[in-house]
């Protein structure tokens, strides 16, 4: 009956690496043993907790990469190596990997999982060219992975809003753009897996559906306890915890959510409009 | 065999069995409280709804040190009680199952006013939670602690509604049941025996509280005893119904609580520890028991323990 995810594990930050201006990533030595689009309840003491999605796991090490936006990022981004961080975790429902050729969607820091799903493709024996990784953001400062992705050898597109790299436009236009490309191919992308802001998140589910191709989304509600008991993060109308039933959903799963896309709750349980 | 009964009566609502969702436990909005009583749940009962929003206190909010057990501090976040009345309501079209609100002020005056204002969304029972052991920075002193002031609050709560009250009681006091007979003569239909045992949890490693408002309240497995002392006491005290909660993990813990004196009996801190589907199963595990021991009604087993015509004075 007894596990141990409810206790905050002290753990050495052992290096920190910049991914790119004000964002960081934190590693920790430690066999956290995390799938891809799981989260880890992360706490600074004296400072707070947060639940953050593992960015990189690779069995011996984790890491996760945050923007220093926030008091709680601020004070994360003056966190030197060495000092002591509580971590519970790993939390959630990880995405399954389910199809051939697959498309990987990250918007913003939803790259942290969606970078991480591709390693860990490859390690179940996927071949790098059936696999594509498609990064949207609002400009390209704010892009993520990409030279991670390339040393993978996977098919690395990119957007920005801005069109300071990649497409210019939104991440949804090159999704929509490679699905007819591949069904011209043997190569028909059927799988859709996708981390990022969830208005970008709905429309790719709009083309998952749309397209009758599969997809697992992460969605992110407020989280409090990270174990199913606070409720924060229950959704309408199945009453679901995305810290316990989520974060990873199928398509099946989000047609019955009906306020993906719509509303999300703060942290006194009050809607807010998307 | 299937003639055991699971149904119990709790101030004259009917369940259908007799485990109900603590307060607190993912009941913030109409959908979680339905998803409890999915998965078995004989009633469900809101967080503690006060008359303005509330964030709650800072993360972390929740700790354990093993033992299935855990600390919190969440500080009653709720929506307010505008947007809590449309959540009841909600709850209500969707399940015939008993919907009980928890109500919560800072005075005695608001305490008659949500119970008033409460009552628009017709929830089965009132719950007033006037025990919660994680804002008396705020708040002072919780009105659990005196008798006079406990009694108070149930007056103007039971003046302001024709719903059923309970008033939910704290362990963190001397004399439990001196509180409770105070209630009962105040008018309340029944007891809530016990709040969480306050308590305090320090990581050793960085020195320092894990919980940001430091302290909070232990549930779980580790205050069972606490929670059957408690409702053992208040059953011979007073005569309205108990709804007992406490470490409640397991069927043959539930059982003891209603041995004890409870009527039905909160589950909480066993949603983390078995998942959301505990309601299904530690009705099963109920069953179980009264098969094995020859049990045909909930009833047979309320008070079980107690002996007949046992001094009250005997306990204590």
């Amino acid at each position: 009956m007894e596990n141990n995810t409810l206790l905050p594990e002290m753990l050495k930050i052992e290096r920190i690496v910049n991914e790119a201006p004000n964002i960081k990533s934190f590693f920790f030595k430690h066999p956290l043993g995390s799938k891809p689009g799981q989260f880890a309840m992360v706490w600074i003491p004296r400072v707070g907790e947060k639940p953050m999605s593992i960015a990189g796991d690779d069995g011996k090490e984790f890491y996760i990469t945050v923007a220093a936006v926030g008091p709680f990022s601020n004070a994360k981004h003056k966190i030197k190596p060495g000092q002591l961080v509580g971590i519970r975790g790993p939390l959630g429902n990880p995405f399954t990997l389910k199809g051939k050729n697959i498309a990987l969607v990250a918007g913003g820091y939803g790259a942290g999982p969606m970078a991480f799903l591709a390693e860990t493709a490859i390690k179940n024996g996927s071949s790098p060219k059936d696999i594509h990784y498609l990064a949207g953001a609002r400009n390209k400062e704010l892009l993520l992975f990409e030279k991670r992705m390339e040393r993978l050898r996977v098919n690395v597109h990119l957007s920005t809003n801005d069109g300071s790299k990649g497409n210019k436009g939104f991440v949804t236009d090159i999704l929509n753009g490679l699905i007819a490309k591949s069904r011209k191919t043997k190569q028909s992308i059927d799988g859709i897996f996708c981390c990022g802001p969830e208005m970008m998140e709905k429309a790719v589910f709009d083309i998952a559906v749309r397209e009758k191709i599969g997809c697992q989304i992460s969605v992110e509600r407020y989280m409090k306890c990270g174990i199913g008991i606070c409720g924060s993060c229950c959704v309408d109308p199945t009453g679901w915890r995305m810290c316990v039933e989520g974060p990873v959903l199928d398509k099946k799963q989000l047609s019955q959510v009906k306020e993906f896309g719509v509303y999300h709750r703060d942290a006194a349980g009050r809607k807010i409009n998307f | 065999m299937k003639n055991i009964d699971l149904s119990t009566t709790l101030c004259g609502v009917k369940l259908r069995n007799p485990l109900v969702l603590a307060s607190g436990i993912v009941d913030t909005t109409a959908s979680s409280l339905i998803y409890a009583i999915e998965n078995g749940a004989g009633a469900a009962i809101t967080k503690s709804i006060s008359p303005e929003p509330r964030k709650g206190h800072k993360e972390p909010i929740v700790h354990a040190a093993g033992m299935n057990s855990m600390i919190n501090a969440v500080g009653l976040s709720n929506p307010g009680i505008d947007a809590a009345i449309q959540e009841i309501k909600d709850a209500k079209k969707r399940t015939k199952e008993p919907i009980i609100a928890n109500i919560f002020a800072s005075t005695v005056k608001e305490f008659g006013e949500s119970a008033r204002r409460i009552s628009e969304a017709k929830p089965d029972l009132i719950e007033v939670n006037i025990s919660c052991p994680n804002v008396d920075d705020e708040f002072g002193k919780p009105f659990s602690c005196d008798p006079a002031l406990a009694a108070e609050v149930t007056k103007v709560v039971r003046k302001n509604t024709k719903i059923p009250v309970l008033i939910k009681l704290s362990p963190n006091i001397a004399n439990i049941s001196a509180i409770a007979k105070a209630v009962e003569s105040a008018g309340a239909d029944g007891i809530t025996c016990i709040n969480t045992v306050g308590g305090m949890v320090i990581d050793i490693e960085t020195a320092t509280p894990v919980l940001s408002n430091k302290s909070g309240g232990w549930s779980g497995a580790a205050i069972k005893p606490v929670a059957v002392k408690a409702i053992y006491e208040c059953y011979r005290a007073v005569k309205i119904p108990i709804l007992g909660m406490g470490g409640v993990l397991t069927g043959k813990d539930a059982v003891e609580l209603l041995m004890a004196g409870a009527a039905a009996v909160g589950i909480g801190t066993a949603v983390y520890y078995r998942g959301i589907s505990v309601f299904k199963r530690v009705n099963d595990e109920i069953e179980a028991f009264m098969r094995s021991h020859g049990l045909k009604t909930v009833k047979e087993i309320v008070g079980r323990a107690h002996l007949k015509n046992e001094p009250y004075e005997s306990l204590i």
